[in-house]
């Protein structure tokens, strides 16, 4: 029977600080707010995006653009077996030429979701540059990216899963390892 | 691999169970559970976007090989099946047997299997023998999607039909439609009243009585002989084409006679509520069964069918034909 072992890698406090932490580093970084703009990988990433603006109008006492992305269709992978997900709205209402992205996810894992992410933001126009915010990086990359901004980086093993909740849906802001031990 | 977009899997957007179509085919709506329609008009949501952008294409059926049997001939369905699937960056064939070897006398079925050996990911077909997609679904491993059979089914223009009202209206349930003209010969007809009824909507037919299925009395559907007697409580009028070819048929005297009594003009609209829709799968007969202010005018949704349509297919393309399916799965 194998069994999972539960351990919180992050609490409410420590989320928000992270995010508090990466603002800070993203204004730093780019010396301000001129044509930023954030986009959010559904779902989680539209979340965190989401609070990374709030956090920028509150510092900056400015509004930026930002943006949803679904990378269903632009997946690698159509493996047989596992759950497709629905596909969801791709919502960019602004040009993306010449524009700083802030490309924001809840994990980093593999990079293929982050290489599906920049692929359908190429479709959309030809951004200044594309800068990627993830409040977890857990390892085990298969593809040559990184992440600019991270919240913490967690060790993992491949068949660890690793959950992110959300107050906005799940009532608390946590991070989750789950290790599957025999 | 994928643990991150695993979980964009655990939380889907939408809590409905049903992700994946029943069957490897799309042969018709009436045997299709709810379900199964709100999983495509919700993915076909998605897919509208992709037709706005600068770049009209996804990488999606990459590498994919669509092929339109057409049967009969067909503009309208047979381009937006053709549009949604280069949208999907597939590749796609059309195939209209009034330049092919069918008019060498070549089945069915042989010309079937000489696609399959082609190695085809998919097969729209539109055929005037009910039953024909069907057939094929039986006999061959690839998706197979009705575009059309005889009198029976035209499920794709029910499926944008029933997205479009569902995009105007925000519900289905609970609404009232009216479909005019000659229900008898018309697989739209039936498509839309299977779908319509399914998903809650309350299902109204006028035509005249010579135009009227038998079946319509069996199955309880409302059914009227006046236009005018539909028209006041309907959400959703939906008009048919009347075939000009039927003159001859002795369904009804003149076009004249049949457009003075079930043709859609402004006067017999006034008596329609004020946020009703007007539709029309196309190709219209200005003048005939529908006047070209109505058509143009502002409660006319004709132009927005197609659009929809565009999307609808799609999302059928990207249900049916994406990613690995078992090979042996039938619909029948």
């Amino acid at each position: 029977m194998k069994l999972k072992e539960k351990e919180v890698v992050m609490d409410g406090e420590a989320f928000e600080r992270a995010l508090v932490r990466i603002t800070h580093e993203i204004l730093e970084q780019n010396q301000g707010v001129e044509d930023l703009v954030l986009i959010g990988i559904r779902t989680g990433g539209v979340y965190l995006a989401e609070r990374i603006r709030m956090k920028i109008e509150q510092i900056e006492k400015v509004k930026i653009p930002s943006g949803i992305i679904d990378i269903t269709l632009y997946r690698d992978d159509f493996a047989v077996g596992l759950p497709r997900p629905l596909v969801g709205k791709t919502e960019i209402p602004f040009p993306l030429k010449d524009k700083k992205v802030i490309l924001v996810d809840d994990v980093l894992y593999t990079g293929r979701t982050v290489r599906a992410g920049m692929d359908v933001l190429i479709d959309f126009g030809r951004p200044k540059f594309i800068q990627l915010a993830v409040l977890i990086d857990r390892g085990h990359r298969e593809l040559p990216i990184q992440a600019d901004y991270e919240g913490k980086k967690v060790v993992t093993a491949p068949q660890d899963e690793v959950t992110v909740l959300f107050r906005e849906i799940d009532g608390q802001d946590q991070v989750i390892i789950q290790k599957k031990i025999t | 691999m994928g643990n991150d977009l695993d979980r964009a899997a655990s939380r889907p957007i939408s809590d409905k169970p049903s992700l994946r179509l029943a069957g490897k085919d799309l042969l018709g709506i009436q045997k299709m559970d709810v379900s199964e329609i709100e999983l495509i008009l919700d993915t076909a949501e998605s897919f509208k976007e992709v037709s706005t952008r600068e770049i009209k294409k996804v990488p999606t059926l990459r590498g994919k090989t669509v092929i339109n049997l057409f049967f009969e001939p067909s503009t309208r369905t047979r381009t937006s099946f053709e549009i949604a699937a280069k949208r999907l960056s597939a590749d796609t064939i059309n195939i209209s047997t009034s330049s092919s070897s069918v008019t060498k006398g070549e089945t069915l079925i042989d010309t079937a299997k000489n696609l399959e050996a082609m190695n085809p990911d998919c097969i729209v077909i539109r055929h005037s023998s009910s039953g024909a997609p069907h057939l094929l679904a039986r006999l061959m491993h690839v998706p197979i999607i009705n575009a059309g059979d005889g009198a029976h089914e035209h499920p794709t223009q029910a499926l944008l039909d029933i997205f479009t009202v569902r995009e105007k209206k925000g519900k289905l349930a609970g609404l009232k439609l009216a479909i005019v003209g000659d229900i008898l010969h018309s697989r739209v007809a039936r498509s839309n009243i299977h779908g319509f009824i399914k998903m809650g909507a309350e299902v109204h037919l006028a035509g005249p009585r010579t135009m009227m299925p038998a079946e319509v009395e069996r199955m309880g559907i409302h059914w009227h002989t006046s236009l005018a007697e539909v028209i006041p409580e309907s959400d959703v009028i939906m008009m048919l084409r009347i075939q000009l070819e039927r003159q001859g048929g002795g369904f009804f005297p003149t076009l004249r006679e049949y457009s003075r009594l079930f043709g859609l003009n402004l006067e017999v609209l006034k008596a329609a509520k004020p946020d009703v829709l007007i539709m029309h799968p196309g190709p219209m007969n200005r003048g005939v069964e529908i006047s070209p202010e109505v058509a143009d005018g502002p409660y006319s949704v004709i132009l927005d069918q197609v659009t929809n349509g565009v999307a609808v297919r799609m999302a059928l393309l990207y249900l049916l034909v994406g990613g690995e399916r078992e090979a042996d799965r039938s619909s029948l």
